[in-house]
């Protein structure tokens, strides 16, 4: 691996499922400490995409690497570099907030001391002490979402991919969560984020845009909005999705 | 080894923080060797039994004497006509009517033969049969007595002994049948339940993007269940031995074993239930269908096996929990060693094996 500032490098990766072609030869770079946004319509392609970066599904064909390493040989490696938060909320609720970090550091074999100190230092930012001892289940879902992010950075991974975290969170917390999303970039980790908000769009630093397996565009949201004589990104998002021939689930 | 302690650890928090299911779980064998043991028992005991003697003699009055002796019943009536008998058969009363008619013992003395009239409730046919074949014995045993002193020509005397039960217990039966139910229910229905649970929760994804491998995840999950699955066995042996008095005639290692690998199979086919459902209901639905079932039906521990058509008769043999029963029943009430089971063993051995190699290829082209 060579010393250079690119978090994840795809070439025309593509994933087939028999006749349908979920992602079609897609390419981008992913600097270090990038706030990525990865955008598309319902079906155009974005989880595959993302799984196959994650080293969960193999690509049919194309090339990637993630954290240097490749996506084809090396996923234990990239498992050990990533972390990962799906829109699915992913604590388990019947466990307490305290046993939920543990656990999570647990099974990327953290030492106790990191995990003991961390716990601390993640506890106080949250504003979470008093309530560490209960049970996810009881906490609001703005705070599980938040207590969510730091679970899934806790190991200090180098590029950290969130699914759609902010869905049916209100626009405070959403607002907040960013916060948290910026600093993580702040201290160094990548940022690969999917999002159905177009304002959320505007926080990142480059967006692509998924049509149908293809990405269409891919920019800073100011460009974008140059490039497609659009006020907003949610206008460049429509005068793209409206293309799309597949439609969503 | 850190990942696989964390990862255990949850489960058992996660079983902790469930205390319904836990007692449930914990509790389950008990009652059900409770109840197998006291409530539902085809033994007739104390079976009540009203009386109609016209003879009233010294022949009749032996005979309800030994009757009344034996535990298997109580005479609580003596009736004088027959629609007192019926109407004690309506309400309820009475499970047998013994009745001897006029000039018993006279015509036992003069004729060298009289008759007594059996009369019992068939609603329910097997203990109308159980308590027919009892009192017929009672009968014969007692004629046996006094034929001894006036010898007969010709008697042919059938000596029955009952191998390995001699008291007929029904306890030697169901034990192991319960054993087989219990471990059933809580290994494979509970793995598949437990990995099922986090599919739908969405935190298997999470695991599986986690440096942890998934053949570790699926372990993990596991050692809870077969641990409680151990604490269970060991509560039924241990009821079954000082509450129902049925022995461990054999090795209790071998039980254990065996025990042991019953369970690692329940949990294979757990497992693989689960790699193959999405939801907790289709899970449970399949476990139940699949496996609780066909326990019950074809282990031979509810209904005998000899009596079924041939389809069922080969069904039951792809049924693990038909030759776990069979082992156990061989190794706890009879006492063989591992030389006369070796094959069951074998078999059970087959099908672990075949399980766990088909959930793990379907657990990993679930990943591909």
């Amino acid at each position: 691996m060579t010393t250079n500032n690119i978090a994840i490098q795809a070439v025309e990766l593509t994933k087939r499922f028999g006749d349908f072609t979920a992602v079609d030869a897609i390419s981008f770079e992913v600097k270090k400490g990038e706030i990525f946004g990865f955008l598309g319509a319902n079906g155009a392609g974005k989880t595959t995409a993302m799984r196959m970066l994650c080293g969960l599904s193999i690509p049919s064909s194309g090339k990637a690497a993630v954290a240097g390493f490749d996506v084809y040989k090396q996923t234990e490696q990239i498992k050990r570099s990533i972390g990962y938060m799906s829109q699915k909320f992913s604590l388990y609720e019947d466990l307490t907030v305290k046993e939920n970090i543990r656990f999570y550091a647990g099974i990327y074999g953290k030492s106790d001391a990191f995990i003991k100190e961390k716990t601390a230092f993640l506890l106080k930012e949250l504003r979470l002490e008093a309530e560490a001892s209960k049970l996810v289940r009881s906490l609001p879902l703005g705070w599980k979402q938040k207590l969510a992010f730091s679970v899934a950075i806790f190991h200090e991974p180098e590029i950290v991919f969130l699914d759609e975290p902010t869905g049916g969170v209100d626009p405070v917390t959403r607002r907040e969560f960013w916060n948290m999303i910026y600093q993580a970039a702040e201290s160094g980790i990548t940022i690969f984020v999917t999002t159905h908000y177009m304002d959320e769009a505007e926080y990142c630093n480059r967006v692509s845009i998924m049509v149908d397996g293809r990405i269409d565009a891919l920019d800073t949201p100011a460009a974008l909005k140059r490039k497609f004589e659009a006020r907003s990104m949610d206008e460049v998002f429509l005068k793209l999705a409206r293309k799309a021939k597949r439609s969503g689930d | 080894m850190k990942q696989f302690i964390s990862f255990v650890k949850k489960e058992f928090y996660h079983i902790a923080r469930d205390k319904r299911t836990l007692f449930i779980l914990l509790g389950m064998p008990i009652m059900q060797i409770l109840i197998f043991g006291f409530a539902l028992t085809n033994e007739v005991k104390n079976a009540r039994v009203a009386i109609f003697d016209q003879s009233k003699d010294l022949a009749t009055q032996a005979l309800r004497s030994e009757l009344d002796a034996s535990r298997y019943f109580d005479i609580t009536q003596d009736v004088h006509t027959y629609s007192e008998i019926e109407a004690a058969f309506k309400k309820g009363t009475i499970k047998l009517a013994v009745v001897f008619p006029e000039n018993f013992a006279n015509d036992l003395d003069h004729f060298n033969t009289a008759q007594v009239q059996l009369i019992a409730d068939a609603s329910d046919p097997n203990v109308a049969n159980t308590l027919t074949n009892y009192a017929t014995a009672i009968v014969l045993d007692y004629q046996d007595r006094i034929t001894n002193n006036r010898r007969l020509p010709y008697t042919i005397k059938t000596e029955m002994r009952m191998l390995y039960n001699p008291q007929l217990k029904g306890a030697y039966s169901f034990v192991p049948g319960v054993m087989a139910m219990v471990l059933m229910l809580v290994c494979t229905l509970m793995t598949a339940i437990t990995i099922v649970r986090e599919k739908e929760s969405g935190t298997m994804e999470i695991m599986l993007v986690s440096p942890m491998r998934p053949f570790k995840i699926v372990v993990a999950k596991a050692v809870p269940y077969l641990l409680l699955s151990v604490v269970n066995i060991t509560s039924i042996l241990l009821l079954s031995v000082f509450v129902l008095d049925v022995p461990i005639n054999g090795s209790l290692l071998l039980l254990i074993f065996e025990s042991i690998l019953f369970t690692l199979t329940c949990l294979a086919f757990g497992l693989l239930i689960s790699t193959r459902t999405d939801s907790q209901q289709t899970a449970m639905f399949i476990a139940l269908t699949g496996m609780f079932l066909p326990t019950i039906m074809l282990s031979g521990f509810m209904f005998p096996i000899e009596n079924m058509p041939l389809p069922l008769r080969i069904l039951s043999n792809i049924v693990p929990a038909k030759w776990f029963y069979y082992i156990v029943k061989e190794v706890m009430i009879k006492g063989l060693g591992i030389s006369a089971v070796w094959k069951e063993t074998l078999i059970l051995t087959g099908m672990l094996l075949f399980l766990l190699l088909l959930s793990i290829r379907n657990f990993k082209i679930r990943l591909a």
